[in-house]
């Protein structure tokens, strides 16, 4: 085994790390579908974005992560999360249910969190990222990050990058006025060890200053 | 996920061009529910068209009331000043859905094309003549405490999961849709159909069509003072409707000049109640009054083996929403 995994979900059909020709054996069905370089061609000429793939092609796309500019190239198929945890090395984000349900894949697209498991990466051409990883500065952590620390916000860890993700986005998003509100504009992160009270206290606790 | 060729047009014209008919091709709006039905299997297309560059973002006031660009996400939506200021009832309902991370990338024009989540469409084990038409439907005979009380038929009792869409019914919003043939308006109560024998459809919406705007009228402003969208579900938040409650009263002197009210959680497509509206008018507000009127809202309900409970839920929730948006008692 090498170390590095293959940029797909490892549940896909089997064929996303094939070659051209392992995949056109499996896909008879799909040889009246345009394929050929032609189609990219007709592309152009109706306008249309330069962003056109074929089924088994990587593409270009170029994704800022944390302040870094990466040039990348993708299937079509593979979520951010995927590029983030496979490609780049990023794994802080979690992949929980992969299906939007867990919020552990939370990152900052363009400064608004989002469940990276169920955006293309290439959907996020050319846009912003910020994950866990992007929070420290040098080697002072996010306020959010100590008072996590302090106010024991946490178990386990898995839903923890997701839930400091999602609660540094809700202090901005301004809904985090009392309790009740925190834990329900935090709803989208699950967390199996029933961390919830010690979390509610850390967000409280940078609205108030008191790690900032 | 299967693989597929992905396109990203930059207009809606090439957009709407790019669907050719080909009933394999998908618009890739939020990818909320699309992205996570791929990853199950339910939707394998050849082709993705990425819509998300098309500029269809915007929400601004029109001469006839509020246009919502079908790529507004639902936050932007729930959180606009405007839609806060005169149609409140529709941040309610849409932040009583989904996560605050799903209604960042759910698009409105997504919201109107979501899936129904009938546990049953979900499972490919499982026959759903929604999923595969003529193989049946496992939730009739089944587990069906989540399923409709109004407009079911044989062949499939699956609701609407939406918030959003049973406050833009409620508000008798506007969908304009593009297409080959050119633009059309259709009402919001006609955009979602019932299943009848065709249950793989949820919408009227063509399969060349492309959904640009949703617009809101004027005339449901005065609706605003008096509003609330009571959810119940199996958990304080992130879960769908048992039932769901949405109220918009236009209220002067104690007297009820005007009602909105509609159902999610209870059928095929959100569910108006314009009977209990029509009786709602020119009554007081009294509590009597509101329990008159969820009796007429629920007539003609038909429960199934696991869902009666959702009867006298149903009920209770219109009373419920009724009292909390008029005042007489608080949320």
């Amino acid at each position: 085994m090498s170390g590095k995994k293959p940029c797909t979900p490892p549940n896909g059909d089997g064929i996303s790390n094939g070659t051209r020709r392992d995949f056109l054996k499996k896909s008879s069905v799909l040889t009246a579908v345009v394929l050929t370089p032609g189609a990219v061609v007709k592309a152009a000429e109706n306008q249309w974005d330069d962003k056109i793939a074929d089924f088994f092609e990587k593409i270009p796309v170029s994704l800022e992560v944390n302040g870094i500019k990466h040039a990348l190239s993708v299937e079509p198929r593979v979520t951010l999360l995927d590029v983030l945890r496979e490609q780049l090395d990023l794994t802080g984000t979690k992949k929980g249910c992969d299906r939007g349900q867990c919020g552990a894949c939370t990152v900052h697209v363009d400064g608004v969190r989002i469940n990276s498991c169920l955006s293309l990466a290439l959907t996020n051409d050319g846009k912003k990222i910020t994950t866990i990883e992007g929070l420290v500065k040098g080697d002072v952590l996010h306020p959010m990050q100590e008072a996590f620390i302090k106010h024991d916000g946490f178990q386990c860890g898995y839903c923890t990058s997701g839930q400091i993700m999602s609660a540094v986005a809700l202090l901005k998003e301004g809904h985090a006025d009392s309790e009740t509100e925190i834990r329900e504009f935090m709803s989208g992160n699950i967390c199996r060890c029933g961390a919830y009270p010690n979390i509610v206290n850390a967000i409280q606790d940078v609205k108030q200053g008191g790690l900032s | 996920m299967n693989q597929f060729q992905y396109l990203r047009p930059l207009e809606t014209a090439v957009a709407i061009k790019s669907l050719n008919k080909d009933p394999n091709t998908h618009f890739l709006a939020g990818g909320t529910n699309l992205i996570d039905m791929m990853k199950m299997g339910l939707v394998t297309p050849h082709k993705l068209v990425d819509i998300n560059r098309l500029p269809l973002k915007s929400i601004a006031k029109i001469n006839t009331g509020l246009h919502i660009g079908a790529l507004a996400s639902n936050s932007e939506l729930a959180e606009h000043s405007d839609v806060k200021a005169n149609y409140p009832l529709l941040s309610l309902a849409i932040n009583a859905g989904a996560s605050p991370q799903l209604r960042n990338m759910a698009t409105v024009g997504g919201n109107l094309m979501q899936r129904t989540r009938c546990p049953y469409f979900f499972d490919t084990t499982m026959p759903c003549n929604k999923r595969l038409p003529g193989s049946g439907c496992a939730a009739i005979a089944g587990y069906n405490r989540m399923h409709a009380l109004f407009g079911a038929s044989d062949q499939c009792i699956a609701v609407n999961p939406s918030d959003m869409n049973v406050a833009m019914v409620a508000l008798d919003a506007t969908v304009h849709v593009s297409g080959p043939k050119g633009v059309r308006a259709i009402k919001f109560a006609d955009f979602h159909r019932l299943p009848g024998d065709h249950p793989e459809l949820d919408n009227t919406l063509q399969k060349d069509e492309l959904i640009t705007s949703v617009d809101l009228p004027a005339s449901a402003i005065p609706f605003n003072k008096h509003v609330y969208y009571l959810k119940i579900r199996d958990r304080t938040s992130y879960a769908f409707a048992l039932v769901s409650a949405a109220t918009a009263l236009h209220i002067e002197n104690n007297t009820i000049v005007g009602a909105r009210l509609a159902m999610g959680g209870v059928a095929h497509k959100p569910w108006r109640l314009t009977a209990a509206e029509a009786f709602l008018k020119g009554k007081p507000v009294t509590e009597d009054t509101f329990k008159q009127a969820a009796q007429i809202a629920m007539q003609g309900a038909k429960a199934y083996e696991y869902n009666k409970f959702k009867l006298k839920l149903g009920a209770n929730a219109i009373v419920q929403s009724l009292k909390i948006a008029s005042g007489l008692v608080s949320a």
